[in-house]
């Protein structure tokens, strides 16, 4: 499986970051680095051409050199989710990116409902999140 | 005319909210909450249930446009997913300032109409204040919020959103 998640917060730092396995980890923290301008510049005024600006999912955000497809999404509560992909995983399609960003939203809502979880703490629930990350990861092969 | 289901959610709503405020105030007699502290405490509460709501009950909508926007579905979806209807009427100087009033507010229905409970009633009216503050926190902005009883079971809440 070759896709890896991550969740900032409204003021850009992580929430959650999952690389999977054979990605070198400190290469998917730039490229989430890196994809927040893109982000940011999106859901501006700016932005007000290259996107819709009433839709939450982003589209691709930026072209790649090195054959990895970056997703963006933004909830209403300005936390952020970025996916990146491997350009050789054709099979993938709008759709698909779609509702995995669906279900991330989804779970992290659940996070935000859980009366323990601190807003603005890392994730660490296993159960609702990491788990759902994990499944979701495993389909994307 | 109201669902079976939205009567009982009400009622069960209701009376959850009145044991937590008995209960903050019996903790503060107990001294395990600082005296004066208990209003405090019931707006935080509701500032972290505000945060969760405005999560969930904003995961399907389109993005906002404005404040305008935001304050309008706090009016409508928000007030009627939670208290079972809408804000009767709501007022903006168009700068900073927000009114919500309802003629009829759901923690204030069981009150006597005699003017000394007024004094009383702020107890049962700072979970909502919170409420409002999380769900708009949560969406960005930051604000104040408190609430105003001219005669029960009527009440206004005034939000002044604060700019940074």
């Amino acid at each position: 499986s070759r896709a890896s998640s991550a969740v900032l917060a409204r003021d850009n730092y992580p929430l959650y970051i999952r690389s999977s396995p054979t990605e070198n980890e400190l290469k998917f923290h730039y490229m989430v680095h890196t994809s927040l301008d893109v982000v940011d510049e999106k859901i501006s005024a700016m932005g007000k051409a290259l996107v819709d600006q009433r839709e939450l999912y982003l589209g691709l955000l930026y072209p790649t050199e090195d054959h990895k497809i970056k997703y963006g999404y933004v909830t209403n509560s300005k936390v952020k989710f970025v996916m990146v992909v491997d350009s050789s995983n054709t099979a993938l399609r709008d759709n698909e990116i779609r509702s995995m960003f669906r279900k991330l939203h989804s779970s992290y809502t659940d996070v935000m409902c859980n009366p323990f979880y601190n807003p603005g703490d890392r994730i660490q629930s296993r159960r609702a999140f990491d788990s759902m990350v994990t499944s979701m990861m495993v389909q994307v092969c | 005319w109201k669902t079976k289901q939205e009567m009982a959610d009400e009622a069960l709503f209701l009376l959850l909210h009145n044991e937590m405020v008995s209960g903050v105030y019996k903790s503060a007699e107990q001294g395990e909450v600082e005296n004066g502290r208990c209003i405090t405490k019931l707006e935080n509460m509701g500032f972290r249930v505000g945060q969760g709501l405005i999560e969930r009950f904003t995961k399907d909508t389109a993005r906002f446009k404005d404040e305008l926007d935001i304050m309008k579905f706090i009016c409508k979806d928000f007030w009627t997913t939670v208290f079972k209807k809408q804000i009767d009427n709501l007022r903006t100087n168009h700068q900073s300032i927000f009114n919500l009033s309802t003629a009829k507010f759901l923690h204030l229905r069981k009150f006597d109409q005699w003017k000394v409970y007024v004094f009383c009633s702020f107890q049962y009216l700072a979970f909502t204040c919170g409420l409002i503050r999380g769900g708009l926190s949560n969406l960005g902005i930051k604000s104040i919020v408190t609430a105003e009883v001219s005669s029960m079971p009527a009440c206004k809440f005034q939000v002044m959103i604060q700019k940074l």
